[in-house]
């Protein structure tokens, strides 16, 4: 092994071998492993002990409403695409409790909980995903509040990211600008190259972290041809994505498109189960439950993931603002695509295609925005035009 | 962010349904009063049941006596009428934007309030009467379904004996007892005592009602940018993470509740936004 200076931005090589040496160097260093693995039926995120849990030699098929995990005779490691868990499980965790609190003589104390300071390295993170934790770093650290549960969760997470080898049959990262190739918001990028004699990682450093983590593991400079080979696993990655979403002047389509039939459309198709809201990375909702014990002297609050299908989401007294499921799917939709711009200067969307693939009649946000743009209502009709607008 | 307990200093019936809480902070919290805008609002716990948006509803001038009137509608806000003198409440807050006051200074401003819709607004009219010789005409138009749901009676009434300010009250339906105006707020409008095209109109009710009133309004060709409305949603987290009360691009708890009806108007009119 040539001794190189790794600096963010080089490129090395890590056999496949070395893997589990990654594993143990996080793990020497305090790192809980998070990673992909077979449970099931689907490659899931969960906790690792060893390189072996990862899903060697399983891929998945995916399209609107299908999602199926079928063995691969390559050995390949992260030979598969985003599956039904993303990372904000573990940075946005589903079920929080925010704080305890003890009632006495009438009076109460609140005693808050600490913000989680267990590192964790995060192993297999995919472009599109890479970017939709940029998205909630926006909505919890960037804005007038900041959340200092999320923000412990990021200073303590390590993120080894994996660039895609293929694309998946709902995927449209290449249409939203996401990916496939992770550019940035990782300490290490690895790219999987499986040759007919050899199986190896090209590995780019992306902070100082990642490359003292490198440097402790058997690896050495690329040369141009494994270079090229990285480029093109990418490049051909790229070229054979599931979706396409055409974003031009998305925001304005759809802000004057809130009354386009098209909603009806979809609402007498969509279950309002909530499944895209729960598998989508960006989708950030939450709601809280206030919880005693059967004396009624300690009480708890816990934030819980919420989705805007449910009708419980909107209600006020008297009832719920988006009491139909047009509406429903209208909000979420049009959050995604277009207010979420307005609120945090970027889309809510990566194109990962969860969404797609995890709803259960396949409704397919790709063909929704097709719709619309193909038969879109005049501006003179739209809301911004009208007034009073009577509805 | 959570709750800081506060002792329920005084508990009185508005109306049938609509009752007042003063809070103070409660005893070893050290911590100072937080002064408040017009138009924010706190979030109220009640213990083990939950937590409500209430806009604040005393005098800004005196922040340690902090005022809320609630309608018991639900769990928490019937959890919240069942408190006395001296048990606790824990308050979030105080969020949200404020009511245009200083864009107000040296104009006339007319403020309509339904209902409830009053509570926001009263300390607008605590201020503006604090500091009278800083504004122009000021009318206050206020209605409610019945006399019974009145909110502030004895305020209406000092109010309306002042010289300073114009007082106009209506309600939807009445018993043959009632001398006064029956009748939709928004009618008072033209007649109101204000110059359209210098003053600034402050508005708080159920969205029709609020609808129908910069209607009014507008009709009189005040300009839209002086138009301000207050705005509800439901709402978990009051900083903008929970995604609850998301109007269009807004986020009522963080960008609202108080917004220019210019800024809101396409969103106003579209069902189930």
């Amino acid at each position: 092994m040539t001794e190189i200076a790794l600096t963010v931005g080089t490129h090395s090589v890590l056999e496949r071998a070395s893997l589990d040496k990654l594993f143990a160097a996080l793990s020497k260093r305090g790192f809980r492993l998070v990673g992909p693995t077979v449970r099931d039926g689907a490659i899931v995120y969960d906790e690792l002990k060893s390189a072996a849990d990862l899903p060697v030699g399983w891929t998945d098929e995916q399209k609107g409403g299908t999602y199926r995990l079928k063995s691969r005779n390559d050995g390949a490691v992260f030979g598969y695409t985003a599956g039904p868990h993303s990372w904000k499980k573990f940075l946005h965790p589903p079920a929080v409790r925010l704080w305890q609190a003890d009632r006495a003589d009438g009076a109460f104390e609140i005693k808050e909980e600490k913000p989680d300071a267990q590192k964790t390295a995060f192993i297999g993170v995919r472009s599109c995903d890479l970017h939709a934790i940029a998205v909630q770093d926006k909505v919890f650290l960037n804005g007038r509040y900041l959340d200092p549960y999320y923000q412990a969760r990021r200073e303590n997470s390590f993120i080894a990211a994996i660039n895609c080898s293929q694309a998946g049959g709902t995927c449209f990262c290449v249409s939203m600008g996401t990916g496939p190739k992770a550019a940035s918001g990782f300490d290490l990028a690895l790219t999987e190259i499986r040759e007919q004699e050899r199986h190896y990682f090209v590995a780019e450093v992306g902070t100082e972290l990642g490359a003292e983590i490198l440097a402790e593991l058997p690896h050495r400079e690329v040369e141009g041809h494994e270079k090229a080979a990285a480029d093109e696993t990418v490049a051909k990655t790229a070229q054979a994505m599931g979706r396409q979403m055409d974003t031009t002047n998305i925001k304005e389509l759809l802000y004057q498109n809130y009354e386009h039939p098209r909603w009806d459309q979809v609402a007498g198709r969509c279950l309002t189960c909530a499944n895209c809201t729960m598998v989508c990375p960006t989708c950030f909702c939450t709601t809280v439950e206030d919880v005693t014990d059967l004396k009624g002297e300690h009480a708890e609050r816990w934030q819980k993931w919420d989705s805007c299908f449910t009708r419980d989401f909107s209600y006020i007294h008297g009832g719920s603002i988006r009491a139909t499921p047009k509406t429903r799917y209208r909000q979420w939709m049009t959050h995604k695509l277009a207010t979420w711009i307005d609120q945090f200067g970027t889309s809510g969307c990566v194109g990962c295609g969860r969404c797609i693939t995890w709803c259960p009649v396949g409704i397919d946000i790709t063909e929704e925005v097709r719709a619309i743009r193909e038969a879109p209502q005049s501006p003179k009709g739209s809301p911004t035009g009208d007034k009073h607008g009577n509805t | 962010m959570v709750p800081r307990p506060h002792t329920v200093r005084r508990v009185w019936q508005e109306t049938h349904d609509t009752f007042t809480l003063e809070l103070a902070p409660a005893a070893g919290d050290g911590a100072a009063p937080s002064s408040f805008a017009p138009g924010q609002f706190n979030m109220l716990y009640a213990f083990g049941v939950g937590e409500a948006a209430i806009s604040i509803s005393g005098d800004p001038a005196r922040p340690e006596r902090l005022v809320h009137t609630i309608r018991a509608v639900g769990a928490t806000t019937k959890a919240l009428a069942r408190l006395r003198r001296g048990d606790t409440v824990g308050i979030r807050g105080p969020f949200g934007s404020q009511w245009p006051l200083g864009e107000a200074a040296g104009r006339d401003i007319v403020i309509i309030a339904g209902g409830i819709g009053l509570a926001p607004l009263r300390p607008v009219v605590y201020h503006v009467l604090q500091n009278r010789q800083n504004y122009g005409n000021v009318v206050l138009l206020y209605g409610a379904r019945s006399p019974g749901d009145l909110l502030y009676a004895k305020e209406l009434e000092q109010w309306r004996g002042r010289f300073d300010l114009e007082v106009q009250v209506a309600v939807d339906r009445a018993p043959a007892t009632w001398r006064g105006t029956v009748g939709v707020v928004t009618n008072f409008i033209p007649r109101a005592r204000f110059d359209p095209s210098e003053a600034v109109a402050m508005i708080c009710g159920p969205e029709i009602m609020m609808r129908f009133a910069v209607q009014g309004i507008e009709e009189l060709e005040m300009k839209s940018e002086s138009i301000y409305i207050s705005m509800e949603r439901n709402m978990k987290c009051a900083v903008g993470f929970c995604g609850h009360c998301q109007f269009g691009p807004a986020f009522i708890c963080k960008d609202g509740p108080v917004f220019s009806y210019e800024s809101v108007r396409a969103l106003l009119n579209i069902r189930g936004i």
